[in-house]
């Protein structure tokens, strides 16, 4: 197998940095490490799976109905993942609320089928939906190390910026909690990854 | 003179190419075109050239930004002295607001300018003179108690997030010092909305230590409370009328408080021809009559009852259009665009005070919303002035 089809996405085509889909939920999910987290590894794990599973029925999916029959598989892995984090995480599945359900309506799910599960065997077309549900938990959880340390003095709900931080005057930044923070940190981790990769700045 | 131009002359090669300190030639070239009239000839072509370059343009900026400035640091101190029921001379209450003040402006120069001759030296641009402006007026609309460190930070991030990343002076999309404001605004809310930050030393002062009746809101914040304007009060629990307000004796941003100070300073920007007047008064005139406008059977009580002038004089409405809204880099720059900016920036500022509660000043949000609107308008002005010019050259 192709060692592209595992690396790329992680690096040279993050869903997030390059081919920048998955925004609304990076923005959306990242206040906490631990939502960031759980969310990371439903996405990871409902790309994956769906990614599989139509590559499987690749031959006998007809082409007109194609993006309907894709929709069903993802939904059907998004409901079992809604469940299950019901079932066992029940208060980090409240904080995600409905943005569990909106994985369906993650452009990395749809993308990575149209593009790649249905023209490939199934075992690479996992690989293929697992490293970009991983490059996309990458930055989500990057993402949500920062807001959750400047936002609210805490990693995983532990708090490490220390007591005598406060008295002496420091404060937690509110708009690392607000959403529109998440968007210009997404702009600097851009930033940071094309400044390393000269071959994807535009010209 | 003669003896400094000789000591940057001999200075000059070992900062060229090739020179032993020349990673430092923008910082070098900076020094130098500060000090001196660079010797760089246009080589070919013909040209105009006035007098007024971007030096001299930010120059006088600054002097007209003083009078708001030492009026300011006075109000500092006699605000300081009403809350606390201190008797300080004219002086003793300059000199006071002189010592508050001055570490905002050191902090803000010293960060901002640094991050401005950093990343020029590494992208090896020359230092731009933009940011000499935006480094004065950036205090001028701070409260007086805001922490120095929230400050530098709010500076780093306007300068860095707000211009740099756009390119650099003149590219910007919007007003850095304003994008300052709002990122102090967002981030640490306690720190400038409120009714303790206003007067220095307040936040810290002990029970007892405060003169009777003493209050910090400001005449916005009562007026948002639903105070009538025959019953707005000083810090002192004194009354407050519409002249005062002009004055700006009164509990504020450091350099916003006074219309008359601000008056001056649109004076010298007019006169000079550095801002535009047809921003200044269509932007009065949207405020006016969007405060009329809500002032049609509005509930006693309510900020919407107030004389329309009321908008004028109150907050940062004066600072803002006078110094904010006609940033020659974020405004419109189509002479038809100006008026519509203009207008829309003191109409969406009287609707945000008016209609949103939970922001009692407008005036921020409404230029940093026009700022990113301002191309646009721009864009409708050119292309009406073109169709209009094609049918015109139609032969019948």
């Amino acid at each position: 197998m192709d060692k592209n089809i595992y690396l790329q996405p992680l690096w040279k085509a993050n869903p997030i940095t390059v081919l920048v889909l998955g925004i609304c939920s990076a923005l959306a999910v990242t206040v906490k490490l631990e939502a960031a987290c759980v969310m990371a590894i439903s996405v990871t794990l409902v790309t994956g799976c769906s990614s599989l599973l139509v590559s499987c029925l690749r031959n006998t999916i007809p082409n007109r109905i194609r993006i309907i029959v894709q929709l069903v598989v993802a939904a059907l892995f998004v409901i079992l993942v809604e469940q299950v984090l019901k079932a066992y995480v029940y208060e980090v599945s409240k904080q995600l609320s409905v943005f569990v359900g909106l994985i369906i309506t993650n452009c990395i799910i749809m993308g990575r089928i149209e593009a790649f599960a249905l023209g490939n065997k199934p075992f690479p077309s996992f690989v293929d939906g697992i490293a970009n549900g991983a490059g996309y938990g990458m930055i989500l959880i990057a993402l949500a190390f920062f807001r959750e340390l400047l936002g609210s003095g805490s990693i995983f709900g532990f708090k490490v910026i220390p007591q005598s931080f406060y008295d002496a005057g420091y404060m937690n930044n509110g708009l690392c909690i607000l959403p529109p923070m998440a968007l210009i940190l997404v702009g600097c981790f851009v930033w940071i990854h094309r400044s390393m990769n000269k071959d994807l700045q535009e010209k | 003179m003669k003896g400094l131009i000789d000591f940057v002359n001999n200075l000059r090669p070992s900062f060229e190419k090739g020179g032993k300190y020349a990673w430092l030639h923008s910082t070098f070239d900076a020094f130098d075109s500060f000090l001196f009239v660079p010797k760089t000839k246009t080589c070919c072509g013909a040209h105009v050239r006035d007098c007024m370059d971007l030096k001299r343009v930010m120059t006088v900026v600054i002097v007209a930004l003083a009078p708001a400035m030492l009026f300011g640091m006075w109000n500092v101190g006699e605000q300081h002295s009403l809350a606390f029921g201190l008797d300080m001379s004219f002086w003793g209450k300059f000199w006071y607001g002189f010592l508050r003040v001055l570490p905002l402006i050191i902090v803000s120069y010293v960060v901002g300018l640094g991050i401005e001759f950093a990343s020029a030296q590494i992208r090896g641009h020359e230092v731009n003179e933009g940011y000499l402006v935006s480094g004065m007026i950036i205090p001028m609309i701070m409260p007086v108690d805001v922490p120095l460190w929230i400050l530098a930070v709010a500076v780093a991030f306007a300068v860095i997030i707000g211009k740099e990343i756009f390119g650099g002076t003149g590219m910007n999309i919007w007003n850095p010092a304003l994008l300052a404001r709002a990122f102090v605004f967002f981030s640490y809310p306690t720190k400038i909305s409120g009714d303790v930050i206003w007067i220095k030393g307040v936040g810290k002062a002990a029970a007892g230590e405060l003169v009777d009746g003493f209050s910090g809101a400001t005449a916005l914040s009562q007026a948002g409370a639903g105070i009538a304007p025959d019953a707005l009060h000083t810090v002192a629990g004194q009354p407050m009328d519409a002249m005062q307000m002009v004055i700006g004796n009164m509990a504020g941003s450091i350099g916003e408080t006074s219309v008359i100070a601000i008056a001056i300073g649109a004076l010298i920007l007019i006169y000079t021809g550095i801002a535009s007047w047809k921003i200044m008064v269509s932007g009065v005139a949207g405020a006016l009559f969007v405060a009329f406008l809500g002032g049609i059977g509005a509930q006693e009580g309510t900020l919407a009852a107030y004389p329309a002038y009321y908008h004028l004089i109150m907050g940062g409405f004066a600072f803002g259009i006078v110094f904010m809204a006609t940033d020659p880099v974020t405004s419109a720059q189509t002479e038809c665009g100006k008026w519509i900016y203009g207008f829309l920036v003191g109409a969406m500022a009287v609707v945000i005070r008016l209609w949103n509660p939970g922001y009692p000043e407008g005036m921020m949000l409404s230029i940093l919303l026009m700022n990113t609107f301002a191309p646009l308008i721009d864009h409708f002005v050119v292309s009406r002035n073109i169709r209009r010019r094609v049918k015109r050259a139609v032969v019948k």
